[in-house]
């Protein structure tokens, strides 16, 4: 392994340069331009064998890569904001079809007002769209995920797109040391993609064809179960990334100090980092309080959640989106998982980071303190 | 944890000073954690902007703007204003690129003079000399492999004697 000191579009880059995709299709936008640029030049300087195909919009991007996924080659593309809204009548075409493309997505706000920097608006607007949805917290999550999501995507039982969300700026723009994986370590822990979902001129078939309503259903039907089933196989990929690469993940959301927390706040992505610190901050004196970080929203872990917050007396729910005249949608989420299980602690919901907005310790600290005594329904934390 | 917050234009490479410093931080050792990001957002020539470094012996978890820092580091003097000082954390210092006299917690360095002898068209490194020797965060050697590493090979000689005069500039 190598040791450098790189951004998270260029961890990125360098994940996906691993992966080995025959396919990389993709339209530059801000923040995300960077990954785009790194996979042309590895391209051009040979170190990644791939056709990189320059299309005229994200609309053509997932295009691309649905045809690529549909000869049975292993496709890559990446977006953010606006490009993603663009694509999202692909991204239905590439999950109903079940091809497992990967891209990648720089968490950016949407317009208007026109805005450039990092929210989870453009993701989480599509969670319906079936894929899988993963948020990286650091760049060297975010690299294995570029490995990770291969594995689990084309997994057979799974067959379905995944999404790697990485925050715009905080993530894609800022540097650290990343190891990066020997490329025979890599293709040992990816084998090239197999599928019989693919045109094949030998063995002809029809894909991506119409159901009426007498089938239709159960295409939706089995979209859903496979979307369950990759909860067992993303603990799978990360049991063999561990034995492999020795770098460990926790599945489908990752604790920190919720065991005999009785405040928990859970949240998502890149400022995950500085809740916990946060939580150490005010374990110091004397308060029991925990974190959860989100890694995955769909599958959303449901099961997980409910036993990290069970004991607690109150949690929050921090995120960089809203579902207006509603609620954040992360939060919906938390509270119909708690619902579903019986657990009637109060819930607060935070709304921070809009339009990239910086959240800062005093925030975390506010936010925490709201928990403990009662706050509002929703909290638009900076108002 | 050490925090550095340089100011200059676009265009002066105040961000690549933030990189390799962190770089050049990193690669003291495994135990030895960096992180370095712009001011998010647009890019410009010409106009101001921010960038940032964070060094520390454990995990840098809180990737939040810095708000009260260790070192300010100003690439161009026009940039500099009295209410800087208010960013500063207790014993924290200002280095300037200027050729005016130093006082209290500001610290004048003329990296312009420097570069200029070197022919070099920038002072960035010049300036990341200038604040590895004040702070003693990093050696010339962390600095030297961090050039080597992460600036293109052409300019790396005269970047590597930039920072060499420069710690030299500020030991005098």
């Amino acid at each position: 392994m190598a040791k450098k000191f790189l951004s998270g579009d260029e961890a990125f880059a360098e994940g996906v340069r691993l992966a080995r995709p025959q396919v990389i299709s993709a339209y530059p936008i801000t923040p995300q331009t960077i990954v785009v640029e790194r996979l042309s030049e590895m391209v051009e300087n040979g170190s990644l064998k791939s056709e990189f195909i320059h299309v005229e919009s994200e609309h053509s991007a997932l295009s691309c890569a649905i045809g690529a996924s549909a000869v049975g080659a292993r496709a890559f593309t990446a977006t953010s904001s606006q490009g993603l809204l663009y694509m999202a009548e692909c991204l239905l075409y590439a999950s109903g079809g079940r091809f497992p493309i990967v891209m990648m997505n720089a968490n950016r706000s949407t317009a208007l007002p026109w805005n450039i920097y990092g929210d989870q608006r453009d993701s989480i607007s599509q969670l319906d769209s079936d894929w899988i949805q993963a948020y990286a917290e650091n760049a060297q999550e975010g690299l294995d995920f570029a490995l990770m999501s291969y594995y689990i995507a084309e997994h057979r039982e799974v067959s379905t797109p995944f999404m790697v969300n990485l925050d715009g700026f905080v993530l894609t723009h800022t540097y650290e040391t990343v190891d990066i994986p020997t490329q025979e370590l890599a293709d040992e822990y990816l084998p090239p993609y197999e599928t019989d979902n693919r045109l094949d001129i030998e063995n002809p078939k029809n894909l991506a064809f119409s159901a009426g309503p007498e089938h239709n259903y159960i295409f939706k039907y089995k979209e859903h179960r496979a979307l369950l089933r990759a909860k067992k196989i993303i603990a799978e990929a990360e049991k063999h990334f561990a034995e492999i690469f020795g770098r460990k993940y926790t599945g489908l959301l990752e604790t920190y100090q919720t065991e005999d927390a009785e405040y928990i706040l859970i949240t998502l992505g890149s400022i995950a980092g500085l809740c916990r610190e946060i939580a150490d901050f005010l374990r110091a004196k004397g308060k029991k309080i925990g974190v959860v970080r989100l890694r995955y929203l769909r599958p959303f872990p449901t099961e997980e959640l409910v036993s990290a917050v069970k004991n607690a007396k109150a949690v929050g729910v921090l995120e960089k989106d809203i579902s207006f005249g509603n609620e954040g949608t992360v939060f919906t989420n938390v509270n119909s998982a708690l619902f579903q299980a019986g657990i009637g602690i109060p819930s607060y919901n935070f709304i921070g980071g809009l339009g990239g907005k910086n959240i800062s310790h005093k925030d975390i600290e506010k936010i925490f303190d709201l928990i403990e005594k009662g706050a509002e329904h929703i909290n638009f934390i900076e108002i | 944890m050490t925090e550095i917050i340089w100011y200059g234009r676009g265009g002066q490479g105040a961000f690549t000073a933030a990189k390799l410093l962190g770089a050049a931080y990193a690669l003291k050792g495994n135990a030895y954690y960096a992180l370095a990001f712009p001011s998010f957002g647009p890019e410009r020539r010409g106009a101001p902007i921010r960038a940032f470094t964070k060094l520390n012996i454990k995990p840098i978890l809180d990737r939040s703007e810095t708000e009260k820092t260790d070192y300010i580091v100003i690439l161009d003097e026009t940039l500099y204003s009295d209410s800087l000082k208010n960013l500063l954390k207790p014993g924290g210092k200002v280095v300037v690129n200027t050729k005016k006299k130093s006082d209290d917690n500001i610290y004048s360095f003329d990296g312009n003079s420097i570069s200029e002898e070197l022919h070099l068209p920038m002072f960035n490194t010049v300036m990341l000399g200038a604040i590895s020797a004040l702070s003693g965060i990093v050696t010339a050697d962390d600095l030297h492999r961090a050039i080597e590493l992460y600036m293109p090979e052409k300019i790396q000689e005269k970047n590597k004697q930039a920072v060499d005069n420069a710690l030299k500039g500020v030991c005098r």
